[in-house]
């Protein structure tokens, strides 16, 4: 195996490789780079969309469009409306005016799709990618299919770049920032929500992520890039028709990043390669070999597509990145950083929770009836049942996932009931899940700071800029001082996936203490843990009891429970048939007859 | 025990004319052999060895999670596994569900998996699939027997599934499977959530069922039910097999009734009583 | 507008929303069963009208030549699956379906006199080379990444879209064509002139529709398709297999786009690539259906066809703009309908 080298070499290299490429190259290679940095920065955004939320877009092309046709508009017409003449005439007010544009198009856009099951968001892409497309095809503002010419190139202070080899460091500049921003912003509070977007979202809701927005988010931003790409297009070309802002171009941008490798920022970059130098080479040879001419480049690409997504859907990066080992590195905490603040914790002994007569029926079948319960601060409460007696129902009433037929739920004397979880964890109910939630691939740090996203307000600029270490620092901290109170120090730095199945659910206790709670709901926790794990489990609980947290344990392991627990309440057929001190529960007929079965 | 054995006579009548007292001699229908199945690095199930003989009624019983819903599925096919499956004479290293169905083999899965906007009868029908692609075409005739078994499906045969209660949605989707007519059935915990009175209908089928040559591996949580109506029966814990004997002298054993029931000692006096 | 000129854009619309109707049909169906949002419905249509094209010219059919291909790849698969597994006796009929249905027919296409062949033969042959490419797409593509998420799916089958479409215009020439009417007929029905194609394209698709709801509700496959699209593991313990569905399923949609095709080609002006636009039509009305419901799926054909006659005569620049702008206010409609967050698949 090769010694890795030091990100910060390799990067170095990367740059000065560029700086001198116009310098020695020929102009074709240069105008080919040129391309390349163009379709990478459309691709980055994509790479966040897909690759990292889980989204995508086919319409990316769309959004270059609008980029190239605003700066394109507005630097050559010679009447604009009095409201816009202010950013006639200069590139750079075009560049912020196109931004503005495409934000509220991809915000629009977004709404409309965006609650909607994932593959709302392409399938309206595509009809906006259509629709736009001929829509610049038409409106003869916009010069209709023979375009806009005479667009002026950059200019920075008063230099005017206007050949290809001086706008390629602009291009570049904006490719190389565009992928720092992204990097930052992955590795940030905002960045783990979009991070938990593929595959994590009901987690996430319920740790007080605003999914809805996240997605929106990196939809707007990849939107932007877009934009970005076509603005220097055009002040690249000089000139603007619809025919790069097709539909079929969106789908070579979609190309690019899942060949280059979705999940990875610097993919897009390879992907933008691979495709562009492929697509001119094909061009060259195929013609020649079918003897017709045509753009048969695209069944190669679409048979490298099929393979790609079949056998290596990680694309063609990992494959890179073999050839070049890169350090990784190691993440450092700031054991200075400030604690965040705590919410105060309720008297022990307040009532915290209560569930009123709480009925849940899913057609034909009761799975809650009139099942009523309190916990109070500082206790721990076993809800327990055979299998199938309506536990996790009440359970997803109590936690506000799913709505009583009849009866409520109060928390801290608030109606639970319809609040969705997000605000439900905000209130400082927090919760662990029966099958594990955690994202496999992110570390055991990453995962539990995700707790703790309610806890900081960050957004998206200043992590991009990386304006938001302090309060990143604190979250980290706080993320770390749960881990190492539930006892998995040792694995700060693991990638949770990798966790026996005992630790990933005390993952998940540290997680949601991470979001500083006053009631935790724990769905069957000591389920598949060992005897000693148990033991351990048992221990975490008492102490946080000891500290006033009240405490919601749904469980049918008896052992694990009798010794544990305050109270007991018992179901079964959806409805409670005890409660009471363990001892007591344990001597009830009804409840040992329940558990041990009995045909009569 | 005793006022407990007396009424299950009553229900499954036939039991003792099965054979019950001589659990090793029928031939063998399934074997598995060092079954292990693995989510990631968690193994939820370590070299499980089982066999089930014609006409029997074998149990596999065991706190929750340890592995039994997973054993069934790896047996079926539905989940990948490493091993030996040995069904009705035949090794499948690889089992696939399609041909484990085509086989003879059924599974009623714990969570009844009924075909919900369809009529009670067109689930039935579509239990007889495999059967009728192989050109064996007789689903008329085995849906009577279903009915003759099951008659309150026969009152609500043109209902849709999704809208019967909890004991009829079990019954379907016994009667669903039955209609592949198997050589052997695999029941995952058929009593889960049902009412006792339904509980004891259910077992009084499946007694029912062994009696005419249908050998049976039930899951269970109802222990007392499970180790009753069985010949012979294994206790899986934390992903192994513990534990195996004829069903009756488990039934007995104060092990079994601390590993799975995990109450500790002090309830073995209740048990017995 | 006189009551004319809207009687005749009516008559359009319908006849072209019958024809979206039916594709989207196929597509609710193909998501339901597979989840794969099935892009390429439109080149089946494409394939479909310009194979016709070919045989009517006296030509073997170039997607012939795709057909061997895909049979053959089909049963290098299958055979090494076969043998992996020790079930050498399967070999035979892979063998036979997928290399010998082609050979067989390839002999056919050039035995006989194309041309000059009764339009429902040609109409026939056109079908036997284009239709078995629908499950034969599904083994090859699909059927080895079935599980992946919705999402993989979706890139999956634009992919194919695309290569199809490269394909096609390496079969069929960047020409346009046209095929005769099945009828040169002419109606008067009232005021309006009806003429004979139409009737054709509206009757196909009632024949089609009911025969499918047909297949669904009366057949124990057409059974096992809804309960393969209702619950997937039940079905499986039912010996109904995923891939089957999944190729029984692609093999309707391939029928569906290409009788499409061929019904239509004498109306249109069809080229390699304008499958993509239709079927993207079918597809605005499966989504007014949620990619859900058989019927509102059919009435937003019906809905989307009108749309696009009407915008044709008032603003025939904007045409697909107004048509695809429709699924704006659907989406709205349905985004006010829906709240809750969920896993993708």
């Amino acid at each position: 195996m090769k010694p890795a080298l030091s990100a910060r070499s390799v990067l170095g290299s990367f740059l000065a490789l560029l700086l001198v490429a116009p310098l020695v190259m020929p102009p074709f290679y240069v105008t080919l780079l040129n391309y390349i940095g163009l379709y990478a920065l459309v691709a980055l955004g994509l790479v966040l969309l897909t690759g990292v939320g889980g989204l995508t877009s086919f319409g990316q092309a769309a959004f270059v469009g609008l980029g190239a046709y605003t700066t394109a508009v507005l630097t050559t017409a010679t009447e604009l409306p009095a409201w816009l003449a202010w950013a006639g005439g200069s590139p750079w007010l075009a560049l912020f005016v196109g931004l503005a544009f495409t934000a509220t198009v991809a915000f629009v856009l977004g709404s409309l799709t965006l609650r909607l099951s994932g593959h709302y968001l392409p399938l309206g892409t595509i009809a906006w990618g259509i629709s736009l497309y001929f829509l610049f095809g038409t409106l003869e503002t916009l010069g209709g299919h023979t375009g806009l010419t005479g667009i002026p190139p950059i200019a920075i202070f008063g230099y005017e770049l206007t050949d290809g080899s001086q706008i390629f460091y602009l291009i570049w500049a904006f490719l190389l920032l565009a992928v720092f921003t992204t990097q930052n912003l992955l590795d940030s509070r905002e960045g783990r929500a979009i991070r938990a977007l593929k595959g994590g979202m009901v987690m996430a809701e319920a740790m007080g992520v605003d999914t809805a927005r996240a997605r929106m988010v990196i939809f707007v931003i990849a939107a932007l890039h877009a934009c970005a790409s076509g603005w220097l297009y055009a002040h690249m070309q000089r000139f603007v028709n619809p025919t790069p802002f097709g539909l079929h171009i969106g789908i070579e941008y979609l190309f690019m990043a899942v060949v280059g490798g979705a999940g990875q920022v610097w993919g897009a970059l390879l992907g933008a390669g691979v495709i562009t130098i492929a697509k001119q080479w094909l061009q060259d040879i195929l013609p020649r070999i079918f003897g017709q001419s045509g753009n048969f480049e695209v069944i190669f690409f679409g048979l490298m597509m099929i393979i790609i997504l079949q056998r290596a859907r990680e694309g063609l990066w990992p494959l890179f990145a073999r050839f070049v080992p890169v350090k990784a590195t190691q993440r450092t905490l700031d054991a200075a950083a400030e604690p965040l603040p705590r919410k105060p914790l309720p008297a022990r002994g307040d009532v915290i929770l209560e569930a009123k007569d709480v009925t849940r029926k899913f057609g034909g079948l009761v799975a809650n009836n009139a099942m009523s319960l309190t916990v109070k601060a500082g206790e721990i409460l076993a809800l327990i049942g055979p299998n199938g007696a309506g536990k996790s129902t009440m359970f997803n009433q109590i936690s506000g996932v799913d709505t009583p037929t009849s009866g409520e739920v109060l928390f801290l004397g608030r109606p639970v009931a319809g609040r969705g979880s997000r605000a439900i964890a905000r209130m400082g109910m927090s919760r662990t899940f029966q099958h594990v939630k955690l994202l496999p691939t992110m570390s055991v740090l990453e995962n539990v700071a995700i707790g703790a996203h309610m806890r900081g307000d960050k957004g998206v600029f200043p992590a991009a800029w990386r304006m938001d270490r302090a309060e990143e620092a604190r979250l980290l901290n706080e993320a770390a001082r749960q881990i190492e109170r539930v006892g998995l120090a040792e694995h700060m730095f693991d990638a949770a996936g990798s966790l026996a199945l005992g630790q990933q659910r005390i993952l998940e206790i540290a997680r949601a203490l991470a979001a500083d709670p006053c009631l935790l709901l724990l769905d069957e926790p000591a389920a598949g843990l060992r005897f000693k794990e148990k033991q351990a489990l048992a221990e975490l609980l008492r102490k946080l009891r000891g500290e006033g947290m009240g405490i919601l344990l749904v469980e049918h392991d008896m052992d694990f429970v009798m010794g544990l627990v305050d109270r007991v309440v018992v179901m079964e057929f959806g409805q409670k048939i005890a409660e009471g001190l363990p001892e007591e529960v344990q001597q009830n007929p009804a409840v040992l007859e329940a558990y041990l079965g009995g045909v009569e | 025990m005793n006022g407990m054995s007396v009424e299950m006579n009553v229900i499954g009548q036939t039991i003792d004319e099965a054979g019950k007292s001589a659990p090793g001699t029928p031939r063998t229908v399934l074997e598995v052999r060092d079954l292990c199945v693995a989510y990631g690095k968690v193994e939820a199930l370590s070299n499980a060895n089982l066999r089930v003989g014609e006409g029997q009624i074998v149990t596999v019983i065991g706190p929750n999670g340890a592995g039994k819903t997973t054993m069934l599925s790896a047996i079926m096919g539905l989940l990948e596994s490493r091993g030996q499956v040995i069904f009705d004479g035949e090794a499948e290293y690889v089992p696939r569900v399609e041909r484990m169905v085509a086989r003879g083999m059924n599974l009623v899965p714990e969570k009844r998996e009924l075909f919900a906007e369809m009529s009670v009868e067109d689930n039935l029908l579509l239990g007889a699939f495999q059967r009728y692609r192989s050109g064996k075409r007789d689903h008329a005739e085995t849906m009577k027997e279903v009915y003759h078994l099951f008659p309150r499906l026969e009152e609500r045969k043109a209902q849709l599934a999704g809208t019967l209660s909890g004991g009829e949605r079990q019954m379907l989707a016994v009667g669903r499977a039955l209609m592949a007519k198997p050589k052997l059935l695999m029941l995952d915990e058929p009593s889960l959530g049902l009412a006792p009175l339904i509980v004891r209908e259910i077992f009084r089928i499946i007694g029912e069922l062994r009696r005419r040559g249908v050998s049976i591996l039930l899951v269970e949580q109802n222990a007392r039910a499970a180790l009753q109506v069985a010949d012979y029966a294994y206790v899986l814990e934390t992903g192994e097999i513990s534990m195996e004997g004829p069903a009756k002298q488990l039934a007995d054993d104060p092990r079994v009734i601390e590993a799975y029931l995990g109450l500790g000692g002090k309830h073995q006096d209740r048990l017995a009583a | 507008m006189d009551i004319q000129i809207a009687l005749l854009l009516a008559q359009d619309g319908i006849t072209n929303g019958a024809i979206y109707a039916l594709l989207a049909l196929a597509l609710v169906l193909v998501f339901a069963v597979t989840r794969v949002i099935f892009i390429p419905q439109g080149e089946f249509v494409a394939y479909g009208a310009l194979t016709l094209v070919m045989i009517q010219a006296g030509t073997v059919p170039a997607t012939l030549w795709l057909l061997l291909g895909a049979g053959v790849l089909a049963a290098a698969v299958d055979a090494r699956g076969a043998l992996a597994s020790g079930q050498k006796g399967r070999l035979a009929g892979v063998l036979a379906w997928n290399v010998g249905y082609p050979a067989v027919l390839a002999a056919l296409l050039y035995g006989l006199p194309l041309a000059t062949l009764a339009l429902p033969l040609q109409v026939l042959l056109a079908l036997l080379v284009v239709v078995p490419m629908g499950p034969l797409m599904y083994r090859l593509i699909y059927q080895p990444i079935a599980a992946a998420p919705v999402l993989i799916l979706l890139i999956v089958s634009v992919a194919v879209h695309v290569g199809m479409v490269g394909l096609g215009l390496l079969f069929f020439g960047a020409e346009g064509s046209r095929t005769p009417a099945f009828s040169e007929a002419r109606f008067e029905l009232g005021p309006m002139l009806v003429n004979g194609q139409t009737i054709w394209v509206i009757a196909a698709s009632i024949v089609l529709i009911v025969a499918l709801y047909l297949f669904f509700g009366r057949t124990i496959y057409g059974k096992a398709l809804r309960a393969t699209a209702m619950n997937r593991n039940g079905a499986r313990l039912m010996g109904i297999s995923p891939a089957l569905a999944g190729r029984l399923t692609f093999l309707l949609a391939a029928l569906i786009g290409a009788l499409s095709g061929v019904l239509i080609a004498p109306i249109t002006t069809i080229y390699y690539d304008t499958g993509f636009l239709i079927g993207l039509k079918g597809f605005v009305a499966a989504i007014v259906g949620g990619l859900a419901s058989y019927p509102i799926a059919a009435a937003g054909a019906v809905l989307v066809g009108l749309l696009e006659a009407f915008s044709s005569f008032w603003a025939s620049a904007y045409k697909e703009v107004i048509v695809f702008t429709l699924i704006i206010p659907v989406l709205l409609w349905r985004s006010f309908t829906s709240h809750h967050v969920e896993e993708e698949e």
